[in-house]
């Protein structure tokens, strides 16, 4: 089973939630936790883990072999991407527009486009007490963060349970790490803010058909309305932690909530037999 | 003109709240909200829309059933496995254009995205360039890019002295987007050990687009020896730290409020941001040069 960890605005606790979580079930599930949050990535600061494999992710760029080239520009004519240039006796290639589509090199009539691989970033996998990682990293500077993060989901072990932190936002990153999910769980905070944003998060993970549930974090702080809007969408609120000073210290200092205050192992325990009845009841339904 | 970015990194350190505060505070100016994805500083500014526009960008592939043959080539050459049972999955296709070139019965034609709107409008502070992009859409960067070249031709009408723009978290494409070419990026680090991290990545971003960067540290009291090793960090690298602003409920009051947090309360925390935005025009106004209004 795959639970995405998401929300629509940043800082809400995603990453709080996903490592407790992941810690909370390892005794009774085998349990991995994917950071696919490749720009930002912080679940490695709270678990530690020891990393066993590296590998480089690269996506292949045109390369142009000039003494076959005839300059005839069919290669600017089908990029997309605008990442080919053509001047006459010169070929220009710019790398970071690429998105690696290979229709350069195969539609080269002159058959004069091999690809290279040009690295973005770096997926690491390893452990931690037990929880499986994972997570990526894309090259300070680099603009595209998808292919980083299809590698990381690629590390699914699809046997246990999945436990996916995502990036912020609800664009193309956000989309390409919670498809494929069970269930989503969505992180917010009762603020106008945090409704605004889980309001564009919920209609996300409805055009991705991924069910969802919420969290909300830092309960007190603001007003109701995120708890009236989840009633009135019959969206379930299925954890609720408070506003409280100690536990943003335990995060300041990278120590996850159910290390630092082991009463809320029971909690996240809960929120995960929850998770597991909506999903079990949803694919009842699907059958029937 | 100039151009201030507020960037983090991290989500949620109070990028918005200081913009919008920056709103009240700032004399002429334009401001942009450029996270596309999760805008929230209209929610603070409470500005009437003046103009709502589309925002065409990229393509999808369709595939015409009454043409297709199902020979396949389509779905062994789609490098994002996008073609799944002779259907296009409109969210995993990328736009590329590379099925409808090599189709032999030429059934699948590339068709337009409407990505999302930007919108013009007016507040009791001054004109707010802002957009929402489509639900599960791609190309954030570019309307970024878009609402930036709005508000830069408007602050060249309006001869407005700034342009400040609320950055969105992270830093892939969309944050490349609201940072080439501005005149200064502030940072708004909060002293935890995942907001010292992204901290340091997006530095890097702003080093290697060649943007100088100033730091404040928010929320500097939940944990003082972590603000104390941001100090040294930024020292180190040569980086002015502006101001650090206390925790205060007061700033999440004023969000519920609709306010900018210095109309809110003339606590620390308004101190201290008022504070950072003499800072930063003290710094814009010793920067050379002014932002090209045609990049």
């Amino acid at each position: 089973m795959i639970i995405s960890v998401a929300s629509g605005k940043g800082g809400t606790g995603k990453t709080l939630v996903a490592t407790s979580l992941a810690l909370s079930l390892k005794d009774r599930e085998q349990v991995q936790l994917l950071d696919c949050d490749v720009e930002e990535p912080n679940d490695h600061i709270f678990l530690k883990p020891v990393i066993t494999i590296s590998e480089a992710v690269c996506i292949p760029v045109p390369e142009i072999d000039e003494k076959k080239c005839n300059y005839c520009g069919k290669c600017v004519e089908v990029c997309a991407y605008h990442a080919i240039a053509v001047f006459p006796g010169h070929v220009l290639v710019f790398p970071q527009l690429c998105h690696g589509c290979g229709a350069c090199s195969y539609l080269c009539p002159e058959k004069a486009i091999s690809e290279v691989g040009r690295k973005i970033g770096v997926v690491e996998c390893g452990h931690s007490d037990g929880v499986g990682f994972a997570h990526g990293k894309l090259n300070v500077g680099e603009a595209m963060p998808t292919p980083v993060i299809r590698r990381v989901k690629k590390r699914a072990n699809h046997d246990g349970i999945v436990i996916i932190d995502i990036s912020p936002g609800t664009s193309c990153p956000v989309v390409e790490s919670i498809k494929d999910s069970d269930f989503c769980l969505l992180v917010t905070e009762p603020t106008p803010f945090g409704l605004n944003d889980l309001i564009l998060a919920v209609e996300t993970v409805k055009e991705l058909k991924v069910p969802c549930g919420v969290v909300i974090n830092r309960a007190g702080v603001g007003d109701r309305k995120v708890e009236e809007y989840c009633l009135n969408e019959n969206i379930p609120v299925l954890l609720t932690i408070p506003l409280d000073t100690e536990i943003a210290r335990l995060y300041s200092r990278g120590i996850t909530l159910v290390e630092g205050m082991r009463q809320w192992k029971e909690s996240f325990i809960g929120l995960f037999d929850r998770i597991r009845e909506l999903v079990d009841e949803r694919s009842r339904s699907l059958k029937r | 003109m100039k151009e201030v970015v507020v960037l983090s990194g991290k989500g949620g350190t109070g990028k918005t709240s200081i913009v919008g505060s920056f709103a009240a505070l700032a004399k002429s100016k334009v401001l942009v909200d450029c996270d596309v994805d999760a805008a929230d500083l209209h929610l603070l500014l409470q500005p009437a829309r003046r103009e709502r526009h589309e925002f065409w960008s990229g393509q999808t592939a369709f595939i015409a059933e009454d043409r297709c043959t199902q020979c396949g080539l389509c779905q062994e050459l789609c490098r994002f496995k996008a073609i799944k049972d002779f259907r296009v999955d409109p969210i995993s296709c990328e736009g590329c254009g590379f099925c409808s070139r090599i189709c032999p019965t030429e059934a699948i034609t590339m068709k337009e995205n409407l990505a999302g709107h930007w919108f013009i409008s007016d507040s009791r502070y001054g004109p707010l360039v802002h957009a929402q992009l489509g639900v599960a859409q791609e190309n954030s960067g570019k309307l970024v890019a878009t609402v930036r070249q709005q508000a830069r031709q408007m602050a060249e009408k309006e001869v407005a002295d700034y342009i400040i723009s609320d950055g969105p978290p992270g830093i892939g494409c969309p944050v490349i987007s609201s940072l080439t070419g501005a005149n200064l990026a502030l940072l708004v680090t909060e002293p935890t050990l995942s907001g010292i991290h992204d901290l340091e990545r997006v530095l890097g971003v702003c080093r290697h687009f060649g943007v100088p960067a100033l730091v404040c540290i928010n929320k500097y009291d939940i944990n003082e020896d972590n603000a104390r090793h941001i100090e040294s960090y930024c020292r180190g690298q040569g980086i002015e730290i502006a101001v650090k602003v206390p925790f205060d409920n007061a700033v999440t009051e004023a969000i519920v409020r609709g306010l900018p947090v210095v109309e809110y309360t003339e606590g620390v925390v308004s101190i201290e941001i008022t504070k950072l935005w003499q800072n930063i025009s003290d710094f814009l106004a010793r920067s050379q040069g002014g932002t090209d209004a045609n990049i």
